[in-house]
């Protein structure tokens, strides 16, 4: 066979692409990788990795400005912002070279440029790769290409990010100081990650939502829990508030806020744009293909297949949740599918978990209690209160909810939803339990050790049953 | 010691595979969850792991074999220091324990010519089957199937899994149940020539087992014309006796007069179980009723022992169930004969596919007005045909005409069942 002809191509090296390529030559298929910029893509260089090494230095941040609680006096804490974006980076380094020899280790041919489509010739689908560094290009074709060219952050038509007084997420991620004042566009989980992150190091933070509550994918319980802690953080949450102008001049920016009718004027030393995202779709060649997008992110089938056979599109460059296990989870199932595995399942979207790592942290899964309601399934809720909780009192750290919801007919755990001290790690006991289908009586008789966060788990299927003890 | 390696059942439909290749060679040490070999069906393969410490002393069946029965016994693994035990297991599949009392097959021959002779007097031994047992297979299911299917009266042992080695999935009964999406959900492919809609699991039982009949049953066909008239009168007369509290049906006449023919032929009242033949004490009667997406066969058992009324109230009753998809296993699994009543429809005369294993099924034609010649003269009566379907294995073509004729006798003198 033609040394330039592959049974699978990924286009895109990020949680989607990198492990397509590792899953697929685990089953033997022989794979190319093309990435254009860094391996590891947005979550572990700019996304998911990163801000985790920022947020806990602002927790460190927020322990320190609270150690006399546990005991302690201490003096003279000096912060230097550069030193903590330099361990962010070097977090990110560390993890993209990890990629790279798993990448090497199993064999995938990877090949730093820049990939698209070319047409068809016969069955096999060609690729043109512009390679990095050169003035040069080859040619590759292969009968299955998984396109998984990822995101990048929204602007809005009347404000872009210029990377001085208009942060995207790189910016935000890296600043040369740390600012006075900052008004954050979206309260999604980016939005909420930054406000957290900001506000614990000592900057004034202005919360702006179009929608009428912050985290608007989250249940309303829990949405109510993070806006109230962060006033009292005196974060200003503006919700049902749309950005209308903004003007910026060397030392500060000036936007116009429509908020119920009234427009408001604030003034911010910087602004962050956290208002989604956009899949990155222009360039790779899709007009050479008969591939059809849904408001700019390619549409698939239920297997990750795109209109054209043969074509396959995962993680954010297609429809969402935008998250990087979705976009894991959808490459090894696209994979597997390729090459005809038994017992595969589409994902199913009420399965997948969300995590926001702000603090309070925030944590959920399935349908919240609105559209479990709106899809009009017979519920039972339950709600326990991490004051409850002995672990949490004794970590002082007892703010937060678990609330679940179940099918009242079958016991299915619909739903479950939580803010409060590491949930982003307790979330996944309730995904093995909707992955596994148990009902209510098997999380009842689960023991959970004491003491633990978990136990508010159990606590919270009990009181939808009306059988919680410490409640 | 040492202990018998079964075949194993990798789903719950399946009867028997093959042993596509061994992973281990005799005098192999394996440990709990060391692969011993790989096993195929018609739907997939999978690898066996050994569930004990041992060595393999014996490969029983060979490398490619095929159509090894589940449980059959495949290889021998011996505890440490052991040897090999001197009778080796057949590579029969290992019944389940029950209570019968064995006919063989050249007995049964002889019992056949005898009859063939003197039917009236002799009758075959009956095996005799002790209907508590059921065979304990392990079905993985998950806890919520288990709940909506106990909420919805679905048996798992007829719901093929979709989760890892055939774990029975939320999702799998939920595209059994929902018979009215059916269509909708499972259209794979719409077009203006033609719909391709993906098969059920009724749909697949149904077409396995027909096919199996067909295949394996040697049919024949033996017709009749009953002349229904008397039966129409007492029906007539029961039915205005009511006070609307019941009706009685033909077709729960037929279901009577069926159980009425089967007791006065026991030998029609049976059926084929390759090592051996179970003849029926008890008439258990099946009865073929049109479901949304196939057919199910409620069965009504004891009819013997039943009054007309009882049996017009009970069909009505599993036939309400029936197509509302409430059936328990227990009341359509089983049954001695079966009746497919076509009547309603205006057919006048088909023949049925057997029903495996019963040994026959009578298909019932439309009673229609006829002419008829009696004692030379034409007169006008209203005539039924009835077509039996014998499995040649089981009921002779003596033995079909004796049971039809019993049936002729009933059904045209409704009284003599009174006897």
């Amino acid at each position: 066979m033609n040394k330039n002809y592959f049974d699978l191509i990924v286009i895109g090296g990020g949680p989607g692409g990198y492990v397509a390529a590792i899953r697929a030559a685990q089953l033997g298929l022989s794979v190319t990788l093309i990435e254009d910029k860094h391996l590891g893509g947005i979550c572990l260089n700019w996304g998911c990795i990163p801000t985790k090494a920022l947020l806990r230095a602002s927790e460190i941040k927020h322990l320190l400005d609270n150690v006399s609680d546990f005991g302690f006096s201490v003096s003279n804490v000096q912060m230097d912002i550069n030193k903590i974006t330099k361990r962010s980076r070097d977090v990110a380094a560390q993890l993209s070279s990890g990629i790279k020899h798993l990448l090497k280790k199993n064999k995938v041919n990877v090949i730093d440029g820049f990939a698209y489509l070319d047409k068809k010739e016969n069955e096999k689908k060609n690729v043109i790769v512009k390679l990095k560094n050169k003035d040069e290009t080859l040619k590759l074709s292969s009968k299955n290409i998984i396109i998984a060219t990822g995101a990048r952050s929204r602007n809005l038509p009347f404000v872009s990010s210029d990377a001085i007084n208009i942060w995207d997420y790189k910016t935000a991620m890296t600043p040369p100081k740390l600012p006075s004042s900052l008004v954050i566009i979206g309260s999604g989980a980016i939005g909420m990650e930054f406000a957290s992150f900001y506000s614990d190091l000592g900057v004034k933070v202005t919360v702006v939502e179009a929608l009428n509550s912050i985290l608007p994918n989250e249940d309303d319980d829990i949405s109510q829990i993070v806006a109230s802690n962060f006033r009292k953080r005196n974060v200003d949450i503006k919700v049902n508030a749309t950005l209308q102008s903004v003007s910026s001049n060397s030392n500060q920016v000036i936007s116009e806020i429509l908020s119920n009718g009234k427009t408001e004027t604030i003034n911010s030393e910087k602004l962050i744009l956290a208002i989604g995202i956009i899949a990155n779709t222009e360039k790779i060649g899709l007009e050479n293909y008969n591939i059809k997008l849904d408001r700019g992110h390619i549409v698939t089938d239920q297997w990750l297949e795109t209109s054209e056979k043969g074509i396959y599109a995962i993680g954010d460059v297609t429809q969402g949740p935008w998250l990087a296990h979705k976009a894991s989870h959808e490459a090894t199932l696209c994979v597997e599918k390729i090459v005809g595995l038994d017992n595969l399942h589409p994902i199913d979207k009420t399965s997948i978990p969300g995590c926001t790592y702000c603090r309070p942290q925030v944590a959920s899964i399935g349908l919240t209690e609105k559209a479990a309601k709106a899809n009009k399934i017979d519920i039972k809720i339950g709600k326990f209160p991490f004051v409850g909780n002995g672990k949490a009192i004794a970590l002082g750290d007892s703010e937060g909810l678990i609330k679940t919801i179940f099918n009242k007919n079958t016991g299915e755990l619909i739903g479950a939803h939580m803010v409060g001290p590491e949930v982003t790690e307790l979330i996944q006991g309730f995904s093995i339990a909707k992955k596994l289908e148990t009902t209510e009586y098997e999380l009842m008789h689960t023991i959970f050790p004491h003491p633990t966060l978990s136990e508010a788990m159990h606590e919270s299927v009990l009181d939808a049953y009306d059988q919680a003890i410490h409640y | 010691m040492s202990v018998e390696i079964l075949m194993p059942a990798l789903s719950p439909t399946m009867e028997e595979g093959t042993l596509s290749k061994w992973l281990v060679k005799e005098g192999d040490k394996v440990v709990s969850g060391d692969l011993i070999a790989e096993i195929e069906t018609d739907k997939a393969t999978m690898e066996v792991e050994s569930v004990e410490d041992g060595t393999i002393g014996k490969l029983l069946v060979l490398e490619g074999e095929e159509y090894i029965k589940v449980n059959a016994p495949i290889a021998i693994l011996l505890f440490d220091g052991d040897s090999l035990p001197l009778k080796l297991p057949s590579k029969e599949k290992k019944e389940d324990e029950i209570n019968v009392q064995v006919v063989s097959s050249n007995k049964l021959k002889e019992v056949d010519l005898e009859v063939n002779v003197e039917f009236k007097n002799e009758v075959p031994p009956i095996i005799k089957e002790n209907k508590s047992i059921k065979k304990l297979k392990r079905i993985f299911s998950s806890p919520l199937a288990r709940r909506i299917a106990k909420l919805k009266n679905i048996d798992l042992t007829s719901v093929l899994g979709s989760g890892p080695n055939g774990r029975i999935l939320k999702i799998d009964i939920e595209s059994l149940s929902d018979n009215n999406n059916l269509k909708i959900e499972n259209s794979l492919n719409i077009n203006d020539n033609f719909e391709i809609v993906k098969n059920t699991t009724m749909r697949k039982t149904i077409a396995e087992r027909l096919v199996k009949s067909k295949n394996e049953a040697p049919h024949f066909y033996l017709s009749l014309d009953c002349n229904i008239d008397k039966l129409l009168e007492i029906r007539a007369s029961i039915n205005s006796k009511s006070n609307n509290d019941f009706k009685i049906s033909v077709n729960d006449i037929i279901i009577k007069t069926v159980s009425a023919s089967l007791i006065k032929v026991p030998k029609a009242n049976a059926s084929w179980e390759n090592e051996n033949t179970k003849y029926f004490k008890n008439t258990d009667i099946s009865v073929a009723v049109a479901i949304n997406g196939g057919l199910i066969t409620p069965i009504v058992r004891d009819v013997q022992s039943k009054g007309l009324m009882s049996i017009s109230l009970e069909m009505k009753n599993l036939s309400t169930k029936a197509k509302e998809g409430k059936l328990l296993p227990e009341e359509y699994v089983g049954g001695s004969f079966s009746i497919s009543n076509l009547g309603m429809f205006g057919i006048k005369e088909f023949s049925a596919v057997i029903n495996p294993p019963q040994g026959a099924i009578l298909a019932v034609g439309a009673g229609e007005q006829r002419p008829v010649v009696i004692d030379g003269q034409i007169s006008i009566a209203t005539i039924m045909t009835v077509t039996l379907s014998c499995d040649h294995r089981v009921v002779d073509g003596a033995v079909g005409a004796e049971f039809l004729s019993a049936f002729k006798e009933y059904i045209e003198n409704p009284a003599l069942m009174l006897l």
